[in-house]
């Protein structure tokens, strides 16, 4: 579904992602895995058109997608949950759920989305009227995957859900991110938490000074003694 | 202008209809009708206001050269119904051709400053309003366009189908005088610049606007034309200020640059901070208040003065910018969001303190 092929991301002269292929199928979740600063949010960024790719290409259900605008992404129907949350914070929670809703005019289908939404987070809903910006980080995440959601995207790309959490909330959120990609949704994860992230996945990428160095099945990178010795702590 | 309250009740428009009608009688009571151009002017501020309220309550643009567009189209009366070039077009024309203009020099301010924020926007738009005050005084050379510093003089007033607004006619059988035509002029114009103040913030152009304010990236995420929907905050804003400046110029009868300084872009950027940056009866409030209090206390200082100590102690003029100086520092202090803040401002102010990061 998702075809990276050789992506090249700088910043400057410096080399963040160096020409790194690899493809997440439909319906599949694929974690890519890694240290600070590895490059993984710079690829993100780039499939999402948040920066410019130097080189290579993203192709998205068979479509050349490296040189879109940028807020034509969602409308091919790749949904971001940014680093770092980014919710709108003088908004409402129902406010920026709508927003997530921006392109849609299918009134009845969004009102039913936002039940599914706030069933995935009760805790938004009891909240729906409240400032995001007041919200907790755990829950200003949850609004950040709820806004992505309500688009009903194809496709999900996680920036880093569990930075900055309190285990629990950790927890929460990864109970809905494996509920929703049970439901069918292909998601591509970036997580620093390596353990959370192959245990979600099915597959698993692993990047290293803006290079694929490991990739296979999440299971098996699990036990993989290197992946264990180097992101495992073990 | 009681849009925004939105009352139930029949009454209260009622009672603000009667007392906007009896107010420019009430001021010109003692024959004079310096305070019904106060008053005017204060509606002119609120025009502004609302404009650069859009750009930088809405949008979350800081535009500190906001009256370039306000001489844009006071310049544009000017040249369009004057013995200058000897064209007298109607109001019906001119207006729009100036909030036209405006618009233009809008979208050519706005784009290319599309990548900057903050104080980068600030520094650029700053630099602009300048640049328009700088090319107005001296645009008389080689060819006489602008006349220069000495500004265009005999600029018709605003006349619609034979009724001119300037000089006293009788209506009724009731006597108008020329500011107490424009005053029902302007207050007709308030009341449509407000209503569509509040249907754009509540368009889907006004929560894209609000959305670029809160995360660009995320309102790209969201599908934002960021691009196209923040040139048009700088358009409509700009479109706003040229309209208050074409009528400024027909009200006054004399444009120059002078009129135009850096000064004035910072009043009205502080009306719409000290109002309640993004609130529409707040701006208008802001406006209101920071356009009628500077008069207030010259009118007010020097009789006081006199009553006092029995002679002049301080220039009321110098007196005037401290006074003022201070009520911005205290309003600041005491009411961070303006005077009159959209409950959602206020409730962040106070919830924050309780939530976590």
């Amino acid at each position: 579904m998702l075809e990276v092929t050789g992506l090249h991301v700088a910043y400057g002269g410096i080399q963040a992602v160096r020409s790194i292929t690899f493809h997440v199928n439909e319906g599949e979740m694929v974690a890519l895995i890694g240290a600070n600063g590895a490059g993984k949010t710079s690829t993100l960024k780039a499939i999402a058109r948040v920066i410019d790719a130097v080189g290579g290409d993203v192709h998205f259900c068979g479509e050349d997608i490296t040189r879109i605008p940028p807020h034509h992404v969602i409308r091919k129907g790749i949904a971001l949950v940014p680093e770092g949350r980014g919710v709108f914070p003088r908004l409402t929670v129902a406010e920026n759920l709508a927003m997530g809703a921006f392109l849609r005019h299918d009134k009845a289908e969004m009102a039913a989305d936002l039940d599914k939404i706030y069933g995935y987070f009760p805790r938004l809903k009891e909240r729906a009227a409240q400032l995001a910006g007041t919200l907790s980080g755990g829950e200003q995440q949850m609004l950040a995957i709820g806004r992505a959601l309500m688009s009903r995207p194809k496709m999900l790309l996680l920036d880093e859900p569990s930075m900055g959490l309190a285990p629990i909330m950790v927890q929460k959120i990864f109970e809905v991110v494996r509920a929703v990609a049970a439901e069918g949704m292909t998601t591509l994860l970036i997580e620093q938490n390596a353990k959370l992230a192959l245990e979600v996945s099915q597959r698993g990428y692993v990047m290293e000074s803006g290079e694929i160095t490991l990739t296979g099945e999440s299971a098996s990178l699990l036990n993989d003694p290197k992946v264990r010795a180097a992101y495992l702590g073990e | 202008m009681n849009k925004w309250l939105s009352p139930k009740s029949f009454f209260g428009i009622v009672l603000i209809t009667a007392a906007l009608v009896a107010l420019p009688f009430l001021l010109g009571m003692g024959g004079g009708q310096a305070w019904v151009r106060i008053v005017n002017f204060a509606i002119l501020y609120i025009f502004l206001a609302l404009g650069l309220n859009i750009v930088v309550g809405f949008a979350g643009l800081l535009d500190l050269g906001y009256i370039a567009f306000y001489a844009v189209g006071a310049y544009t009366w000017a040249l369009l119904a004057s013995p200058h070039f000897g064209i007298h077009w109607p109001v019906w024309a001119i207006l729009p051709i100036g909030a036209l203009v405006a618009c233009f020099f809008g979208v050519l301010l706005g784009s290319p400053t599309l990548k900057l924020r903050g104080d980068y926007l600030a520094i650029v738009t700053l630099g602009f309003g300048e640049i328009i005050r700088i090319f107005l005084n001296n645009l008389n050379a080689p060819v006489n366009i602008t006349n220069g510093p000495q500004g265009i003089t005999l600029i018709d007033p605003v006349s619609i189908g034979g009724f001119s607004f300037s000089g006293t006619s009788e209506i009724l059988g009731l006597t108008l005088s020329g500011p107490q035509k424009y005053y029902f002029l302007l207050v007709a114009l308030a009341i449509l610049v407000i209503i569509i103040n509040l249907r754009l913030q509540h368009s889907r152009i006004g929560r894209a606007w609000q959305a670029i304010r809160e995360d660009e990236i995320a309102a790209k995420a969201v599908g934002i034309n960021t691009r196209n929907i923040k040139l048009l905050a700088f358009a409509m804003g700009a479109s706003f200020g040229g309209i208050a400046g074409g009528i400024f110029s027909a009200m006054q009868g004399f444009v120059s640059p002078e009129s135009f300084s850096l000064i004035e872009s910072i009043m009205v950027l502080a009306m719409v901070v000290l109002g309640g940056m993004g609130h529409i009866p707040g701006v208008i409030l802001g406006a209101v208040l920071l356009s009628i209090l500077p008069e207030a206390l010259r009118y007010g200082v020097g009789p006081i003065q006199m009553a006092l100590f029995g002679k002049m102690l301080i220039d009321p003029e110098s007196l005037r910018m401290l006074v003022f100086g201070l009520a911005l520092v205290l309003v600041m202090r005491f009411k961070p969001a303006g005077i009159w803040p959209s409950p959602e401002r206020k409730r962040e102010l106070t919830e924050k303190s309780g939530a976590k990061a």
